[in-house]
Order: C-alpha cells, then structure tokens, then sequence
C-alpha cells in the first residue's frame, strides 16, 4: 500500500513520522515485501540525514528548454508572444531566452514558422536511490535557484514499487506539488500539532482530501498532557480519524536533532510506530 | 524602505513567531504574509480588521467546447502535461499555456480565467498588512507571492519598514519573495533537518545576490548543533544574530492568537527582542 504523510504546514514532524514509519515496516515486512520510503519534499530533502542510504544509485532530472538556431531565426516573434511565461524576448536583433521561468510546454518550438528552435535537456535536480537497512530509499532534490520541484515528483513516482509499504514524505502545504505526491496512494496521513496554526493549516488540506476523495486519518504529533490541544478539537467535530497521538518528548527531540531513527533507537517507539502502521493498513483496507 | 524578509529553508523553525514578534516591536506600519500556501500571520497580526478580498487570476486554463471538437487528439498529443484526457482538460494539470488553444484545427479551445487563489489586504489608519491564500494544487504560488508585495507597495509608500514573513523551502515562491529584499533573516534551528535546509536558503539567497543574516530559534535543545551552525555561518561570512531558547510560551501565545511579544518576561521574548535591536541597529537604520 502507498501512504502519503502530509502537513498543512512545515515542522509538525512529517518527516519524523515518515521515516519511523518506514523502519517500522522493515520488521513488519515479509520477506517478499518491501519497506519503502521516497522523499517527495524535493526543496528541503531531509529523510537522507536519517536513514543515511548506503549504495546510492542517481540520476539527473531533466526539463526540456528551448534553444535556437540564429541562423535560422527572422525575428518573427511569434514564438516570444505566444510564452505566457515571458520566457523569451526577442531584443536587439537576438531572442534571448530565459530557462528559469520556461515551463516547458514546447509550445514555441511547435509554432516557430522557421523552425528555428530545438529542445535541450537541462538538469533541475537529482534522484537519489539507496538503501537502509531493509528499507529502499527514494529521495528526489531540486537545485538551489529552481522553481520548481513537480518535474522530479513525476519522475519520482513511477519508480515505486506496487506492493509493500510506500511512505511517501510530501512537501508542506496543499499546492501543486502536494497534488502530484498524493495522486496515486491509497491513504493519506496528516501530521498535525496542537496549535491554532496548526489546525488552520490542517483545515486547509482535509478539504485537498475531500476534493481528492482519499481515505485519511490525522496523527497528532508533540501532544503536551495538560494543554489543550485545538487539532485533536478540530478532527473530534469533523468526524477525522484520530490514529494516534504522539506525546511531545525531549527524547524523541533529541534523537532528531541528531539525525537518529527513533523506532531504531527505543523500544516503545519501536512499538508505538508499529501500532500506527497496523491500524493505517486496517484504514486503507476499510 | 527597506525590505526585511524572514526565511528559513525548513518549514515549523519559527519564522511566524520571529516575524510577528518583530512587526509589533518595530511598530512596523507594513508588512505581509508570502506563505501563500499555508498562510498563518493573520491568526496573531489582523487585529480584527476586516480584509478586502479579491480573486487573484495566476495562468489561465483550457477549456474544450464539445460541440466544436472531432476528436482528433492533437491537443492530448502536444500537451506536455499530461492535462488533456478523453477531450477534456484538468483544471490541477493544465499549466494555461496555451498550445492546445493554438494547435486545435477547429478552434474548440479557449483560454479562460481561473482564480487560482485570493489577495487580502487588512488596512487600518496607519496599518497595512497583505497576506493571500492559495486555491488547493494550485502551481501559481510564485505569480501569487508577487502580487501580494504589489499590493503591500502599492499601499505603504512612506513606510521606512516592511517587514515580511516567507514561506518554507527554496521553490517559486521563496524565490519570488526574495526579489526586492534588502535583508533575508533566515530562522534556523539546531537539528540536522535545520542545518541541511539553512545551508540550501542561504546558496539561493546568494544565488540572487541578497545579504542574509541568520538566528538560532530552539538553540538550547542541541547545543551541539547550535555551535555547529555558528561555526559554519562563520566559516561563510554570515552573520549569526543572536539565540533564541525553547519557550513553551510561545506554543500559548499562538493559541491564545497572540504574538509571543505580548509575553514581556517570558525567554523567547526577551531574546527576541535582543535580536531585534541588533538588527535594527546594526543593518536597518539609516546611517
């Protein structure tokens, strides 16, 4: 089963969940299945400082920009109007051509009458593959100064395997990359803190799932006992499946700020994660 | 004017706190919110003003008139992202670039608008405050960061400040927050998670030629890392402008809607307001 682990926001510990979540499928996998984990947070990749893959496979990922022949271009224009991006100028008798903002659409090789442009691959970012322990890592990593991460969420995608447990750690938020990462699981987690800004965040993306019609349920992450907690109110009055909370705990602080598993560190949390994963497949399965 | 822009690489370090701490210490008459993907600044800052709402229109969208169509495919052929199927495009796919508009022999294809989220602005006597949300998968996040610093602009013409919150990553809209900052203060935390994401925002703020300054939010829950982050910002020429502790404090002062300022004596505040000095000072008046 693919499981998507989403936030509204950044820092509620998508990552810290993804990644236990990952190595408690390790020791729930049957031999014939995989533990799987693939980084979709391609602008800020942290599952790696964790899971510390060994043997890692990459491979570039490409966009295809346009490039041109000058010898064959008339200034015509026609390909610098119809870029609704203005990823091309035609300016002193040459056409420039701007590749950050260029989507790729190939829509001013297409209609230049000279046929004067021609496609060129132009790297934005890399794929990372590896393992640790029994889990295979998938991490995808967009270059500084690129805008955008949704080509190396494509190419991400189809790599994973159908059968085992997925955990796909997506980006914050609810914008385009958020969509491509959870377009093809079959459960959607959110990790939510106990905080005003957490639930406006978390209201944000339980419509994304109503829109999307995805199975989900919330775990609530950094729980202090004796405080209120307004995501745990929020999901109690929309009827939200409350998986599991998770109390705030310097230990598990600490073994992150290390970079340490905690399900690989500490038996309770060993237990706690394959909990969460037992009920995550009854969920799914419902 | 100057231009202050709080960032941080990693979502959840403490950009919001840092920023509406700041934005009340300044008595800063300007600033916006350009997390347009999960805005938050509003829940401690709007001060029950009322927003003036307008749709904000990002790319336009395909739309395929079925009485016009044959069927002939060339539109799903050259559309590069997977947006057409079975003569019909997806509104969370198509990108308005217009190459099934121009491509369709039957002129089937239109270009319409599409709101791909909504522009606030809060405005009192002598307060403006910009913030916007995000329609869900939507991909124009960057053209929706510019058009919300348009509208602070627009609206805070002698303002000496405009202090704005930024949003997590290094993606569209970091980039198109970016342009026009004097100063990005990026928030960082001791984790590794922190670490590895500080040092990829400060790459992309050099990459766009901006002066980056940077402080320690939760410094005292990895001292190890703490001095890691000094030691590096160091190393690169980067200024590191003070620590801030773990404050439970501050978990109350955002659900009881409140800037962690209103807390005078609590650590997160006092320190906080330390930093805010030393910035003020030492890169924001006008000497």
């Amino acid at each position: 089963m693919k499981i998507a682990v989403l936030s509204g926001k950044g820092g509620t510990g998508k990552t810290f969940v993804s990644v236990n979540l990952a190595c408690a499928a390790e020791s729930a996998a049957q031999s014939n299945l995989n533990s799987v984990y693939v980084d979709c947070d391609v602008e800020e990749p942290n599952g790696n400082l964790f899971l510390k893959p060994t043997n890692i496979k990459k491979s570039g990922v490409n966009v295809t920009v346009p490039v041109v022949d000058n010898t064959k271009c008339t200034g015509c224009r026609k390909c610098s109007d119809f870029c609704k991006y203005n990823a091309l100028a035609y300016v002193k008798d040459r056409l420039l051509i701007f590749n950050e903002v260029c989507h790729s659409c190939g829509g001013c090789i297409i209609f230049c009458p000279q046929k004067a442009l021609k496609e060129r691959q132009r790297e934005i970012g890399v794929i990372e593959e590896g393992i640790s322990g029994k889990t295979t890592v998938f991490s995808g990593n967009l270059n500084t100064g690129e805008v955008s991460g949704v080509p190396i969420i494509k190419e991400l995608l189809p790599k994973l395997p159908d059968n085992g447990s997925v955990i796909i750690d997506c980006p914050p938020g609810s914008a385009c990359t958020v969509m491509e990462s959870i377009r093809q699981v079959d459960y959607c987690l959110l990790v939510a803190e106990p905080t005003l800004f957490g639930v406006h965040n978390l209201s944000m993306v339980y419509e994304l799932f109503k829109l999307l019609k995805k199975p989900f349920g919330v775990v609530l992450n950094k729980c202090l006992a004796d405080e209120e907690n307004p995501s745990e109110q929020f999901c109690k009055e929309n009827r939200i499946t409350i998986i599991e909370k998770i109390p705030y705990d310097k230990e598990i602080g600490r073994l992150n700020s290390q970079g340490l598993v905690a399900v690989r560190e500490n038996g309770t949390y060993k237990e706690l994660f394959e909990r969460i994963l037992d009920k995550l497949v009854k969920e799914s399965l419902q | 004017m100057k231009q202050l822009l709080i960032l941080s690489g990693k979502g959840g370090t403490g950009k919001t706190t840092v920023a509406s701490a700041f934005i009340k210490l300044s008595n800063c008459k300007s600033f916006a919110d350009c997390d347009v993907d999960a805005p938050n600044l509003h829940l401690v800052m709007s001060e029950n003003m009322e927003p003036v709402i307008n749709d904000f229109y990002g790319f336009q969208k395909a739309f395929i008139d079925n009485s016009k169509c044959i069927n002939c495919g060339l539109c799903e052929e050259n559309c590069h992202f997977g947006a057409i199927r079975n003569f019909e495009v997806s509104v969370y796919e198509c990108e308005g670039c217009g190459v099934c508009c121009e491509i369709c022999p039957q002129n089937a294809v239109s270009m319409t608008e599409y709101a791909s989220g909504s522009l606030k602005l809060y405005k009192s006597q002598n307060k403006v405050f910009s913030t916007a949300k995000l329609k869900m998968g939507s991909g124009a996040s960057g053209k929706l960061v510019t058009a919300v610093k348009k509208q602070l602009l627009k609206e805070a013409h002698n303002s000496e400040l405009v202090i704005i919150d930024g949003s997590p990553g290094i993606g569209c809209p970091v980039i198109a927050s970016i342009s026009g900052a004097n100063l990005v203060l990026i928030v960082t935390e001791p984790t590794v998670s922190g670490i590895h994401d500080m040092k990829r925002i400060i790459k992309t703020a050099k990459q766009f030629g901006t002066a980056c300054i940077v402080c320690i939010n939760k410094f005292d829950v990895e001292m190890d890392n703490t001095k890691k982050i000094e030691a590096y910002c160091n190393e690169i020429q980067i200024p590191v402008v003070g620590r801030i502790p773990f404050d439970n404090t501050v978990i109350k002062a955002v659900n009881n809607f409140k800037s962690i300022d209103e807390y005078q004596d609590s650590k997160a505040a006092k320190a906080i307001k330390t930093i805010w000095n030393t910035i003020y000072e030492n890169y924001l008046l006008s000497k």
